[in-house]
């Protein structure tokens, strides 16, 4: 089958409005005549659910959770873009649009990316009406934050936890449609299949977490907004549950996957302690605006530092690397995340890693508290030169913007940040790679939606800060639900599905043998042993930094781990029950055939560009080299096992912007 | 550090359940709580027993679904934190630990340590929200300042994370808290007025039909609520229900 991106006619400014205008409609009481199924409750489901629901249709919505207010959009934190241009500082809807093109290496598709910019004001204006509480400034206008990669303030934050607030926001829309019979919501309930009649998504197989009981669910739609697969490294900032089921299920059931390999590795999480870490913990880029990065310039003083014989608030300016201020000056320390990750991976590499482990950097807050404090003291007419007082009052401001973050890292290290600077390390955070979707955000299986995460089609090669959120609810808001009429338009004589058929009935089959499988194993080993050695295999050969032996490596291993797994594994026990380790058991299947396929996608790009770090294809600096002939997503076709997988190509086309090297020097 | 766990175990909602002790050692006291129940897991499974059941998600504090009352407190003996977030620092070699489920009528046993909370969830329904449809087509988001202190405010009450512990730690399972820190947000905020009274009628009927006690201002749940919501919420979700009762 051809890739065809629909990308609408005509100048890049007016494909959106043009689309909206030419698409067909479903009439609101035909609306009330369809249904469509939502699984995930993030920012992109659960906004998508919400919209779908307001505007007529009968929405059944599904988390695994226990809430959908639980989803993991919650965890985010430092804020979400938007081109406001409130702070009047050169923003528009082009810089948005160019800083995220080139924020992804020039990997993602213009006219979706464009589209994001344009909805981007929007959202703004959609939270704030919900009640979403966005910082504030003093005359009671909305506050604006630096992330990186850009050179303008526009991302709107609520404290470190803008991602909650935003959830709740989404919650809250849904939860009115809930009270209304709109949405039936399904918590606890995890996808396990979709189903295709006739060439169409018409359903879905979910599984009831509390009593075992597997189910069907037809609609004339399926939206799927599940999140992303940066769990198949274990250890990553998702969350426990968040997994690639519901994603590879409809791989599988013929949407092709796109660009598995580009994958986020965040440069400031808290680095991992030992062997019983179960996660890793984000530490927000927005920490970045007041942060300075460093490791000692002097092998002595790491050694010192390591012995414990010499504390970092000791040692003096001239004796710290400020690595990135002096790699990147015009961006610093706001450099984009793939580039502040390997630059901290060079400095440990090369042996200036300030913990035991050796795989440690210093952010540290000392001259934003030193700055604010003096500020404050300005302001409140007291003495500038009191340090005790400075630092005091600094702190109380550094407290305001990153309070939350500041405990946490507290909780977790044990060590005060507002005291000595945190220590940090890349963690896998965010996959760009996911579901091919076109312009409509429809799959190559007709019915069959992605949003948000769960997609490939906005981030390129790398997201940058903020812009996550921004995805997410573009596309639940206010993409989908135009786009999913069109298709919708077609259903309004369909009437509604029966879940009485052979497509139904083959993939309840296809389910229940699994799960029997599973539970009748009896093997020697935990689903947790297959998944942290499975986790080992893609941060060693598939992480920070990749070449071609260590991937055709990966991929032999990761097979073989397959087949292990299917033998040996041990899943305590029954169906009928709340069995968490069932459920975990599902997702790791899925996690041990993404894996694979994944490290064939990065094999077969031999270039490197945003996330994906080729070691073979770097220059003289460093820095990752893209190469022409690379310029399309690799997007592939389900055939059995992830080596049989066909590549589609959709080649990338840039009109409105010059693709040149990426420099933030 | 070497330990023993006296955790509740209980097959399911009909199952009467009952304390099991597990003795644990070699746990670092860098491990989360949560991690040392990992390695309690992984124990059982080898063993061929059945693992303790228990919510968690994120991992990180702020997802609201891990809820164990440890040694007779929500989310454990450290301020401040959810259960996810407790360290094994906060106690000695040689200690016992109760391990029990967040218990109120309103929140039943679904396995073990795991309890169904979406009363919350019904509780939100009838009224936790602004009815603006998501077209678009709202006002600017600057048009209607609002002062710097009460968006401070109605943010610190919208940090909830729904987790329960308020109901948990209250003698009378009161939800006031929970369903406070959603009224104040709204009610201190612009947008939130034109619903207000309605809002919080609905909010505390359906709290009353979902089977939780009432408030008698004993604090429990300020001092043991992991984000720290305050009780003023309470006080001023009072306000809120006797203008609105006045005015129905």
């Amino acid at each position: 089958m051809a890739l065809d991106s629909k990308i609408p006619k005509g100048p890049l400014a007016d494909k959106w409005t043009n689309h909206k205008n030419s698409i067909n409609l479903v009439n609101p009481a035909n609306k009330r005549l369809i249904d469509v199924i939502v699984v995930g409750t993030g920012l992109a489901g659960g906004s998508a659910a919400a919209t779908l629901a307001e505007l007529g249709y009968n929405v059944k919505a599904f988390c695994f959770q226990d809430s959908p207010r639980r989803a993991h959009s919650i965890a985010a934190q430092g804020g979400i873009n938007a081109a406001k241009n409130y702070q009047g500082d050169g923003d528009s809807t082009y810089r948005l649009f160019y800083d995220t093109v080139k924020g992804g290496d020039y990997r993602s598709r213009e006219a979706n990316v464009y589209r994001l910019a344009e909805v981007s004001a929007n959202i703004i204006d959609q939270c704030v009406a919900q009640g979403v509480p966005f910082a504030r400034e003093y005359g009671g206008l909305l506050d604006n934050r630096s992330f990186g990669g850009v050179l303008v303030s526009r991302t709107f934050y609520a404290a470190g936890q803008t991602g909650q607030q935003l959830l709740l926001g989404a919650y809250s829309a849904l939860n009115r449609q809930i009270g209304r019979g709109k949405v039936k919501m399904y918590n606890r309930h995890e996808m396990l299949d979709v189903v295709v009649v006739n060439g169409k998504a018409r359903g879905i197989i979910a599984r009831n977490m509390i009593t075992g009981e597997i189910e069907r669910h037809s609609a004339h739609a399926v939206v799927l907004g599940t999140g992303g697969y940066g769990n198949v490294f274990f250890l990553s900032t998702n969350a426990m549950g968040s997994n690639v089921t519901a994603a590879w299920k409809a791989h599988k059931r013929g949407a092709y996957f796109a660009n598995p390999c580009y994958t986020q590795i965040h440069p400031t999480c808290i680095p991992v302690s030992g062997d019983h870490q179960s996660k890793l913990t984000l530490m927000s880029e927005s920490l970045r605006n007041d942060g300075r990065i460093w490791v000692p310039k002097h092998m002595k003083d790491v050694e010192a530092i390591r012995a414990g014989k010499l504390k970092p608030t000791d040692l003096a300016e001239e004796d710290r690397d400020y690595y990135l201020e002096r790699r990147y000056p015009a961006f610093g320390n706001l450099v984009p995340r793939d580039v502040a990750s390997r630059a901290a991976k060079e400095r440990c590499d090369a042996g200036y890693g300030v913990n035991a482990t050796g795989e440690a950097v210093y952010l540290d807050f000392a001259s934003a508290i030193k700055r604010y404090g003096k500020e404050q003291a300005h302001i409140k007419g007291l003495d500038e030169n009191d340090a005790a007082l400075v630092k005091q009052l600094g702190q109380d401001v550094v407290r305001t913007k990153y309070g939350n973050l500041f405990q946490m890292y507290e909780k977790i290290v044990d060590q005060n940040p507002y005291e000595t600077p945190m220590m940090i390390y890349p963690a896998v955070h965010y996959t760009m790679g996911g579901v091919w979707v076109d312009y409509n955000l429809q799959t190559t299986v007709p019915g069959l939606y992605c949003i948000g995460e769960a997609n490939f089609s906005d981030h390129g090669a790398n997201r940058l800060g903020a812009s996550a959120l921004m995805q997410g609810l573009a596309d639940g808001y206010f993409v989908l639900p135009y786009t999913i009429g069109d298709y919708l338009a077609d259903d309004i004589r369909t009437g509604p599905i029966s879940t009485d058929s052979p497509a139904f009935e083959e993939a309840e089959k296809s389910v229940r043998d699994n799960i029997n499988h599973l539970i009748n194993n009896n093997g020697k080993y935990s689903v947790d042993h297959f998944h942290k050695k499975l986790g080992k295999i893609m941060w060693n050969k598939c992480g920070m930094a990749r070449n071609e032996q260590g991937l055709k490596e990966a991929i032999t291993e990761i097979a073989e781990l397959r087949a292990e797994f299917w033998k040996d594994v041990k899943v305590p026990g029954t169906n009928d029950e709340f069995n968490e380790e069932l459920a975990k058991a599902l997702r790791v299947a899925d996690f041990l055939e993404l894996g694979e396929l994944f490290a064939k996608d990065a094999l077969l790009r031999e270039e490197s560009a945003g996330g994906h770090f080729r070691e073979e294809y770097q220059t003289e600096e460093g820095e990752a080299k893209r190469r022409k002939e690379f310029q399309y997503v690799a997007a592939w076709e389900y055939k059995g096992e992830p080596k049989d997988a066909v590549l589609h190509k959709e080649d990338l086309v840039y009109e409105n912007i010059e693709v040149k090297e990426r420099s933030y020097k | 550090m070497n330990l023993t766990l006296k955790i509740w175990r209980q097959k399911n909602a009909n199952d009467k359940g009952k304390m099991v002790d597990y003795p644990i050692s070699d746990i670092s006291p860098d491990m989360s709580f949560l991690e040392m129940l990992d390695v309690l897991n992984e124990q059982l499974i080898n063993k061929g027993e059945e693992p303790v059941a228990f919510d968690h998600d994120c991992r990180e504090g702020i997802c609201g679904m891990c809820s164990l009352y440890i040694n007779g407190e929500a989310h454990g003996p450290d301020r401040g934190v959810t259960t996810c977030q407790l360290h094994m620092r906060m106690f000695k070699d040689g200690d016992t630990i109760y391990i029990e489920p967040f218990r109120a009528a309103a929140f039943p046993v679904i396995k073990d340590l795991v309890v169904d909370r979406s009363a919350f969830d019904r509780i939100q329904h009838a009224g936790g929200f602004i009815s603006v449809n998501t077209s678009g087509n709202t006002i600017d988001a600057n048009a209607i300042p609002v002062n710097k202190h009460d968006a401070d405010d109605a943010f610190a009450a919208a940090t909830c994370i729904g987790c329960g512990a308020c109901v948990a730690s209250c003698k009378n399972s009161s939800a006031m808290l929970f369903v406070g820190a959603k009224v104040s947000q709204f009610a201190l905020l612009p947008q939130g007025q034109v619903e207000a009274t309605d809002r919080v009628l609905n909010m505390v009927k359906q709290m009353d039909e979902e089977g939780f006690g009432n408030c008698t201002n004993t604090g429990a749940c300020e001092v043991e609520c992991p984000k720290g919501i305050s009780l003023e919420n309470i006080a001023r979700m009072n306000r809120e229900y006797l203008k609105a009762s006045l005015k129905g």
